[in-house]
């Protein structure tokens, strides 16, 4: 075995095993990727029902209603538009009407957003970036989310 | 005053950190013995004033001194001493100054312990460093400066972020710096010998203790970060293939393959330029790691809300070193001397093996985490790539790799003999078919997949002992001998065969946990009762109860056997912060062997009725667990004779200094 016929056989591996590893995420990225979307875009982009997106905006202020068996009704909105999401299950901590929210799911034919996933994405400032970017296109955005983040609660959320 | 100090002590850090990043390299051009000599004390004076500015502002954190911004922002005087500490590293600016903190020690480090190493390449390593240095300075000294004052001292700071006042904060961020400011040293050799032309055994000899140390501490910081968000946010999950924590693993899997390469140069002196590419690649990801965290490109439990002037500057830090280091490297790199032959089939064979897989698996989880921000820097779609992509690609990749694992230890250098390796590992072939088997029968309708995983998991430990065995010849030799043999053996024998054993832990963990848990999702009334695996939880009443800044809302429940047999209370809460108005859930865990119910309580329904999340986690404390035995193999390794033993150094005239007349 020459020195030269043992580079050709680890890169010949190499490559095979970064083929191999191409391969797989292509496959991976043809299942997987989830499209996010503000209330406006699905609204523009006809988004299909059955179709799997993560949806993201605010909560709309008094939207949120809890009904039994930890399901939970609320509406989200970007101030162009807004989209009706059901879901059951525990909401994570940092829910709040007025607050940013993602939620990943699918809508149904009646326009209603079914969410299995709650996300509690978000930074200092409890506003996650999808959503800033989304307000920031619609004209919505106030630049007071950290202090009203950081101020004592009004008790709206019981 | 004593800001102002610290400020100062800063930018006197950044004046050293120049002097050393260009009066040794001076001196190695000019040969000069002088000028590189003047590295090590140039390092270590640097760390004594990065230390006293670090000093300056854990003062100011302690006493509570609200007249600085930092400290106002993210400190309270009424928050436990032990967290008044740690909230210096809970926001960016106080981070950052840890982050070079560690950077000047291990510089120092280097300084006070190469005293052996050959005076060209410690002056280069060090300059090298220094720049890295000095290019992190300057970012804290003009974008996040932690020592800036407000005019009108408030009384009171805003206090840290509740889910960060937790024993979890003061150790997983300073663990995970160690580690990867540890990597720089690597980093910083590898210049060296690229800027020097030349490189051998002894080179790997010298850095891979280095890459050791911060690949432990990398290990215990992952492991401890991963823990503390089991426990802390409420969801039982260990993992969530969250950006940064993928900007963590990534230099955790490039410095792996880095300590297996670096092996196989300081044995055979084979792989250099393999090993100086995996050196530079690996704090190339650790500062990408740092740039996704800081920039404000992501969005994440993790990241610092940041402007973008801050994004630029890392992002100009990140083209210049990382580009820099790779176009030296393809510059200079064919200058370097090829090393010894070896077979495919060998040990050093299996760990370019290692090697291989290790680094396509790093490049997938990195494709995984950039893809999202390339897609939205080119087209404005917003995606996300979450734990099915990695799941599938991530896997797979890892699976070949631990089958292949233990025949690397058993086989010999340059020409190792296969079936001889196979023949040894048949015990442990046959004890993870019957792990296979056992997982199969016990818990039937599970995942298909997972009593597979068990048996790699299996496969893996009992190669370690394998390992052990044949190197004490167990079982061959009277059993005195054995342990007289064990006695003898190497440290670095016992590290690897710990460590390997630990992923093995991990893996088994891992499989138990995500094939073999329960979860129940229900809403509860006071003498409800809720049964999961074999233990039956009935919440017994719901009071308040009130702590030094916050007020609890408590669920205390039974956990009986299902045969009525009492094991014990848990009290999971829900902690409100009066002065952040926030809620966070702390989870109740009960620990049954390495297994743990966690529960915790969601939101109260408007009927009374309280949200209960009840988790079974069999043999979850596996994972962990595994992540400490590698930590442990990791210092075994450390510890090994021959780090002790130096080379013996010739005796040699010191360069002596003519007086100026």
């Amino acid at each position: 075995m020459t020195r030269k016929q043992r580079r050709l056989i680890l890169i010949g591996g190499g490559v095979g095993v970064l083929a191999v590893a191409v391969a797989l995420m292509l496959n991976a990225f043809r299942d997987s990727i989830v499209f996010f979307n503000s209330p406006t875009d699905v609204a523009a982009k006809h988004v299909l029902p059955g179709t799997r997106i993560r949806l993201g905006g605010l909560v709309k202020d008094g939207s949120v209603t809890r009904g039994a068996d930890l399901s939970v009704r609320f509406a989200v909105t970007d101030g162009k538009n807004e989209i009706p999401v059901s879901y059951q299950g525990v909401l994570p901590d940092l829910f709040r009407e007025g607050q940013g929210v993602v939620a990943e799911g699918a809508l149904d034919p009646r326009g209603t957003f079914n969410a299995d996933t709650i996300l509690a994405k978000h930074d200092e400032t409890y506003m996650p970036k999808e959503v800033a970017d989304a307000l920031k296109k619609s004209g919505h955005w106030q630049d007071d989310y950290a202090q009203r983040a950081a101020m004592p609660l009004g008790g709206t959320n019981k | 005053m004593i800001p102002e100090l610290g400020h100062y002590a800063l930018m006197l850090a950044l004046g050293l950190a120049l002097i050393q990043g260009t009066m040794p390299i001076v001196g190695t051009r000019t040969g000069d013995p002088v000028l590189m000599s003047m590295a090590a004390p140039t390092a270590v004076a640097q760390f004594f004033f990065v230390a006293l500015a670090f000093a300056a502002l854990a003062i100011c954190y302690v006493t509570s001194d609200f007249s600085v911004l930092n400290v106002f922002e993210n400190s309270n005087s009424h928050m436990p001493f032990i967290y008044r500490l740690t909230s210096i590293w809970g926001n960016h600016e106080g981070s950052m100054l840890l982050w070079v903190f560690i950077l000047a020690f291990f510089g120092a480090l280097v300084a006070v312990f190469g005293i052996n190493l050959p005076a060209v390449l410690k002056a280069n390593a060090l300059a090298v460093q220094a720049w890295i240095a000095a290019a992190f300075h300057l970012f804290i000294l003009t974008t996040s400066n932690p020592f800036t004052r407000i005019p009108q001292a408030p009384f009171e700071g805003r206090d840290l972020n509740p889910i960060l006042q937790d024993p979890g904060l003061a150790f997983h961020p300073p663990m995970l710096y160690l580690g990867y400011v540890g990597c720089s040293i690597a980093f910083s050799f590898a210049i060296a010998a690229l800027l020097e032309g030349r490189i051998d055994a002894a080179w790997a000899r010298w850095v891979r203790p280095w890459v050791l140390g911060a690949w432990m501490c990398l290990t215990l910081g992952i492991a401890g970060g991963s823990y503390w968000a089991y426990y802390e946010l409420g969801w039982g999950g260990f993992w969530f293939w969250d950006p940064v924590e993928n900007a963590s693993l990534m230099p955790w899997l490039a410095g792996t393959a880095l300590l297996h390469s670096a092996v196989v140069m300081e044995k055979r002196g084979a792989l250099k330029v393999w090993t100086i590419l995996l050196a530079i690649l690996t704090f190339s990801l650790s500062l990408i790691g740092t740039f996704l965290v800081r920039s404000g490109v992501l969005t994440s439990v993790h990241a610092f809300a940041t402007d973008p002037r801050r994004g630029i500057f890392i992002l100009a830090i990140l083209i210049v070193f990382i580009g820099g280091a790779l176009a030296l490297y393809a510059w200079r790199a064919p200058l370097l001397k090829q090393g010894g032959l070896f077979a495919p089939i060998s040990r050093e064979g299996a760990l370019v093996f290692n090697n291989l897989f290790l680094t396509t698996a790093c490049a997938t989880v990195f494709v995984g985490t950039l893809y999202p921000l390339a897609l939205e820097a080119l087209t404005g779609d917003k995606i996300s790539v979450g734990p099915p992509f990695f799941n599938s690609t991530f896997g797979p990749l890892f699976i070949p790799l631990l089958v292949v694992m233990p025949f690397g230890p058993l086989m010999g250098w340059k020409r190792g003999d296969l079936f001889a390796a196979a023949q040894r590992l048949l015990a442990a072939a046959l004890l993870a078919a019957l792990a296979m088997a056992a997982a199969f029968a016990i818990e039937q309708g599970g995942p298909v997949l997972a009593p597979f995983g068990a048996g790699i998991a299996v496969f893996v430990m009992a190669g370690a002992v394998t390992d052990l065995a044949e190197r004490t010849l167990f079982l061959r030799v009277p059993f005195r001998a054995s342990l007289q043999r064990a006695i003898g053996l190497p440290r670095s024998a016992w590290g690897t065969a710990f460590a390997h054993f630990g992923i093995g832990v991990t893996l088994l963990g891992i499989v138990a946990v995500t094939a073999w848990g329960a979860e129940r999702i229900v809403e509860l009334k006071v003498g409800d009762s809720l049964d999961i695996a074999h233990y039956r939880l009935t919440l017994n009443g719901l009071f308040s109860r009130d702590g030094s800044n916050y007020h609890d809302m408590v669920g205390r429940f039974t956990v009986r056997r299902m045969n009525g047999e009492f094991i014990g209370v848990m009290e999971p809460t829900r902690r409100s912060f009066p002065n952040r108005s926030m809620t966070v859930t702390e989870a109740a865990l009960m620990t049954r062997g390495a297994s743990q119910l966690y529960l915790s309580l969601g939101d109260p329904a408007p009927n009374g009725n309280v949200a209960v999340r009840l988790y079974f986690k069999p043999h979850v404390l596996l994972i962990w667990l595994g992540a400490a035995i590698m930590f442990v193999g990791g210092a075994l390794s450390l510890s090994d004779r021959r780090l002790r033993v130096g080379a013996p150094r010739p005796a040699k005239a010191r360069a002596v200094l003519q007086a100026a007349e």
